[in-house]
């Protein structure tokens, strides 16, 4: 493409924003006996290198699962292991079964970075350089802009390299398989999302727009023939790549329940920690994880979840088309997000990837959303003393924002993808005709409202009543926001008529 | 809203890439930084702690104040908002203190300072024409120099990571020569003026300043085909410069004269008692001096009359040559003080005493504003910028700043010679094969020296020779743009009347 130099400069400083907040602390840094995400890893490369398979998973002498048991899919053990190998070549004492425990310097803290930036490399960074120049109607310009923007998503790269976590891997992957499902290249694209359910199991959030999606395509090809075709060639594939990753696994029937119970956790309550969902919010309340008995918790959450994607997933089902299956990807992991159980915070990271997605077509909400997915996880980078690549971070997002899309222009109801709906309600209510100042007004009230709590949350102490507060008050709030942002996507995909796709974009 | 809108919209490119970097320098706040972060720490605690008259005699630390006194004045403004952020850093006795408040404050005060550089930049852009412009934004020369400058890759690892106060200064000598393009004579005389008794390494551009003030400030016509006027020469101008170089050298000066110090501040900032070369070679013309004379050592060739000739001064014959046959000849304004300015500073590094690495970026940012207006001189800042910066390497040696180096030198490459590139694409291509080569070279070498010899056995025996290859190679590309620059200047046919800036 013309103009690729600048698309090698906005990659390179992705790269160096992540390189540069991965100088500062981790999860647990120098807090024993538990530590944190960053000793979890090193632990599994410890312990996939030292034990045989069989016991990957299994509580025993050697693996105690309550010391940070694996309980991720294989794929993430198959990762921990290639890392081991190679960190056995640098200095076999951060890997050594038992007494590595707690290991920390500065070099294995070096070489742990290193693994996360070679992973986002390999898969997360191509990944998100080939969406954006494949999208379509937007001007070398624009696409240079999201690649930025996206890259500079403050969210992942404060989790990944400041936390600690290999998010890139999992969101790529799921990307690979969004590029291969919108360009017809199903089987690789089905493939692709099956590697990343494969490394971490909360990507099943995404699973049902890919479901329904390509179902959509097979109905629309005709069941009859090559619909029915592409059907079974990808049920085959989907079962082909999950033998493959789970292969170890089948051998005994006790292996693959074990695997199972480690992946699902149904002991474990309807939320743990504070998350800016639905029942942690609820239960500011009512505390329904004391009072309703465990089954019903989890069927509430069954109903509520599904009852919200629903809508959606029939829509896109009949209609199949990219940009429904882009929003549907959206508003179901959100659904999940805000009703399912055992949800944590960093799992808003699965609902902004696929808004980065469509960053392009709605640049106003796509970057207010995001900049609230940062925000709902300020309890936790604070406890990992991220402050500064945080304000830096999203700061450094929002200006990017603001000067590639010009966001605060685009606020009229046809650049918000409202305009179908909007008609739709002036036929009952014709004064309604506000919208888009609505939207600037919360939009100013919600920023307001961040940055207060943010600086209130780091000066002040919370009184000695509810030590919580803060954090409650920032998982409410996002709540809040994310409540309204289902309600505005479920909008724009119920709303989205073929008038919609005729209209040109000019950028 | 709308105001918002317009503020943040693409009219304010600007203020985006200010904002963009400064937010970058906040992320590079906790890397590795230099002796120098305990050197200007202790200046702090100096100017905080003592009274002027033991400025420059305290030696407790080795750290020594060797600065000119607007310097020292400078800590003492900066200390006194240090003292908000930890009490202990003015501590003369606190020897390599550096609690992470101090750090923070450390950093915040060279960040904060940028913003003079800032506006400088800003200043600079309003100088350059942008008639060859296209309609695309990213295309114009104002944008382009923006970014070599805001993000030049030497000023943020010298100041951002190393520590260093370049920022500032580089500012005050970028607006002078901006006030120069703006006729504002009087302005830039002053400014630098200022910069001078700041840091004394800009003495090496000082005859620039001197020779084209007296030939195109003090006589104020030219005759019809462009030499001097003779008769036209104006004293009061010419005292006029005298007396504001006068007072600003009374200010700074003057207290330490009355208290009888002027031959300590003196000695402080010209220790002539330091070699030819610094720890780690500057890659200039001593450099492949020294690289010849250990090669001849090692062959058996060396000659005790060829290493005892070492001509031990400063800025050479051949520089103050140079000067003469410019300035006599010098019809070409603003532009032409420039590029002998440039001139100057090329030749200092090229045959300094005791010259640092860090003083290449003397001779990079100005050379950046000359970059943008013609092909020929793009190239050769190309060269020299990308030889230059690669010549800082050696600076930052630790493993968790290598991904740093490696990814802003990339970038700033990059952008760079592909932008330059674009914008002078309707001439002759910028590099010819050699220079190519040459250029390319530079990934293998760094291939080489970071991530090869180390592992190799020649690592414990000669262990210097990474930065032996890495200053010697630079030295040659500097060495050759310092030569092209010098062809072109003395070439270059004279323009009849100054190009509308």
């Amino acid at each position: 493409m013309e103009k690729w130099y600048l698309m090698t400069a906005a990659v390179l400083l992705g790269l160096t924003v992540r390189w540069t907040v991965s100088l500062n602390s981790y999860s647990g840094a120098g807090k024993p006996p538990m530590f944190g995400d960053y000793e979890a890893q090193r632990h599994w490369q410890e312990i996939t290198f030292n034990l045989p398979i069989k016991q990957w998973y299994f509580n025993s002498s050697d693996n105690n699962l309550q010391y940070w048991g694996l309980d991720y899919p294989p794929l993430t053990a198959y990762h921990s292991f290639l890392c081991a190998y190679v960190a056995k070549f640098i200095n076999p004492d951060w890997i050594a079964l038992h007494t590595s425990r707690g290991y920390e310097s500065q070099a294995h803290k070096l070489f742990m970075r290193a693994t996360v930036l070679i992973a986002d490399l390999l898969i997360y960074i191509p990944a998100v350089v080939l969406y954006c120049c494949c999208l379509k109607e937007v001007s070398t310009k624009k696409k240079i802009a999201s690649a930025l923007c996206i890259l500079l998503y403050p969210g992942l790269i404060l989790i990944d390299y400041g936390h600690f976590q290999y998010n890139s891997v999992s969101l790529g992957f799921a990307l690979w398989g969004v590029l291969g499902v919108s360009y017809d290249w199903d089987l690789l694209g089905s493939l692709a999302f099956c590697l990343a359910i494969n490394y971490k199991q909360m990507e099943l959030y995404h699973s049902l727009p890919f479901f329904c999606f390509l179902l959509g395509k097979c109905f629309k090809k005709g069941l009859k023939g090559k619909g029915l075709v592409l059907l079974i060639k990808l049920t085959c594939t989907v079962v082909a790549s999950f033998v493959l990753c789970w292969l170890p696994f089948f051998t005994e029937r006790e292996q693959t329940l074990q695997v199972l119970r480690r992946l699902f956790p149904v002991d474990r309550g309807l939320f743990e920690d504070k998350v800016a969902n639905i029942w942690c919010s609820f239960s500011v309340f009512l505390k329904i994880r004391d009072i309703l008995p465990h089954h019903i918790q989890i069927m509430i959450s069954f109903c509520f979840t599904f009852l919200s994607l629903l809508p959606a997933c029939i829509k896109l089902t009949l209609h199949p088309s990219p940009k429904g299956f882009r929003f549907t990807l959206v508003s179901c992991a959100l659904s999940f997000f805000l009703f399912s159980f055992q949800v944590h915070e960093k799992s808003i990271l699965l609902v902004s990837l696929p808004v980065c997605l469509v960053l392009s077509e709605i640049p106003f909400m796509s970057t207010w959303f995001l900049l609230v997915s940062t925000f709902s996880m300020l309890p936790l980078l604070l406890k990992d003393e991220l402050l500064m690549p945080s304000v830096v971070t999203v700061m450094a997002f929002f200006i990017a924002c603001a000067t590639s899309f010009s966001i605060f222009e685009k606020t009229s109801e046809e650049e918000l993808q409202l305009k179908c709906f909007s008609t739709s309600v002036r036929k009952y209510f014709t004064c309604f005709t506000f919208l888009p100042k609505i939207i600037q007004h919360l939009f100013l009230m919600s920023v307001i409202a961040m940055i207060l709590l943010t600086m209130m949350t780091v000066t002040l102490d919370p009184p000695q009543k509810l030590p919580d507060l803060f954090s409650v008050l920032v998982c409410f709030v996002s709540c809040l926001h994310f409540l309204f942002f289902l309600v505005y996507f479920n909008i724009i995909i119920m709303w989205d008529s073929k008038n919609g796709r005729s209209q040109k974009k000019i950028n | 809203m709308a105001a918002f809108g317009i503020a943040t919209g693409g009219g304010n490119w600007f203020s985006a890439l200010a904002l963009g970097v400064t937010l970058l320098k906040c992320l590079l706040i906790p890397t590795y930084h230099s002796t120098d972060f305990e050197v200007h720490r202790n200046w702090l605690a100096i100017t905080h702690s003592l009274p002027i008259s033991q400025w420059y005699y305290e030696a407790t630390s080795e750290w020594t104040l060797d600065y000119p006194p607007f310097f020292a004045w400078f800590e003492y403004a900066l200390s006194h908002v240090a003292k908000y952020f930890d009490q202990e850093m003015l501590n003369v006795r606190n020897l390599n203190y550096s609690s992470p408040r101090t750090l923070l404050f450390q950093r915040f005060s060279v960040i904060f300072t940028d913003a003079l550089f800032v506006y400088a930049v800003h200043e600079c852009c309003k100088c350059i024409d942008g008639k060859k412009a296209g309609k695309e934004l990213t295309e114009k020369p104002k944008f382009i120099l923006s970014v070599l400058l805001l993000w030049n890759f030497g000023l943020l690892i010298v100041d951002h990571i190393h520590f260093q106060y370049n920022g500032f200064l580089s500012g005050l000598m970028l607006l002078s020569i901006a006030r120069f393009f703006q006729k504002r004579h009087m302005e830039g005389a002053f400014l630098f003026a200022v910069l001078l008794h700041f840091k004394h390494i800009y003495l090496y551009i000082a005859p620039a300043y001197g020779v084209y003030l007296l030939r195109s400030y003090c006589f104020t016509a030219n005759k019809p085909d462009g030499s001097i006027r003779w008769n036209s020469f104006s004293f009061v101008r010419l005292i006029s410069l005298g007396l504001i170089v006068f007072l600003v050298s009374a200010v700074s000066l003057g207290p330490f004269l009355a208290l009888n110090q002027l031959p300590q501040v003196f000695s402080r900032l010209f220790p002539f008692k330091r070699g030819l070369c610094h720890a780690y070679w500057a890659p200039n013309f001593w450099a492949l001096y020294s690289a010849l004379d250990k090669v001849l050592s090692v062959i058996g060739l060396n000659d005790k009359w060829f290493s005892s000739a070492v001509p031990a001064h400063s800025p050479s014959l051949s520089d103050a040559l140079g000067h003469l046959y410019l300035h006599s000849d010098c019809r070409v304004g603003p532009r032409g003080f420039l590029r002998c300015l440039i001139l100057c500073a090329l030749s200092s590094f090229m045959f300094g005493w005791h010259v640092h690495e860090k003083a290449i970026l003397l001779a990079v940012l100005p050379m950046s504003l000359l970059s943008v207006g013609k092909a020929v001189d793009a190239s050769i800042f190309l060269i020299l910028t990308t030889t230059g910066h690669y010549s800082l390497f050696p600076l930052l040696f630790t493993a968790a700043e290598l991904p740093i180096k490696i990814l802003l030198m990339l970038l700033f490459t990059i952008y760079s010679i592909s932008s330059l590139k674009t914008l002078f694409r309707k001439e002759k291509p910028l590099f010819n094969w050699m220079e190519t080569f040459y250029l390319l070279g530079l990934g293998p070498l760094e291939v080489f020296c970071e991530f090869v010899f180390p592992f190799t056995s020649w690592n414990l025996k000669y262990p210097f020779i990474p930065l032996l290859l890495t200053s010697v190679y630079c030295a040659v590309g500097i060495t050759y743009a310092w030569f092209k620059l010098y062809v072109s200047v003395l070439t270059d046919p004279p323009v009849g009347k100054t190009k509308k800036q």
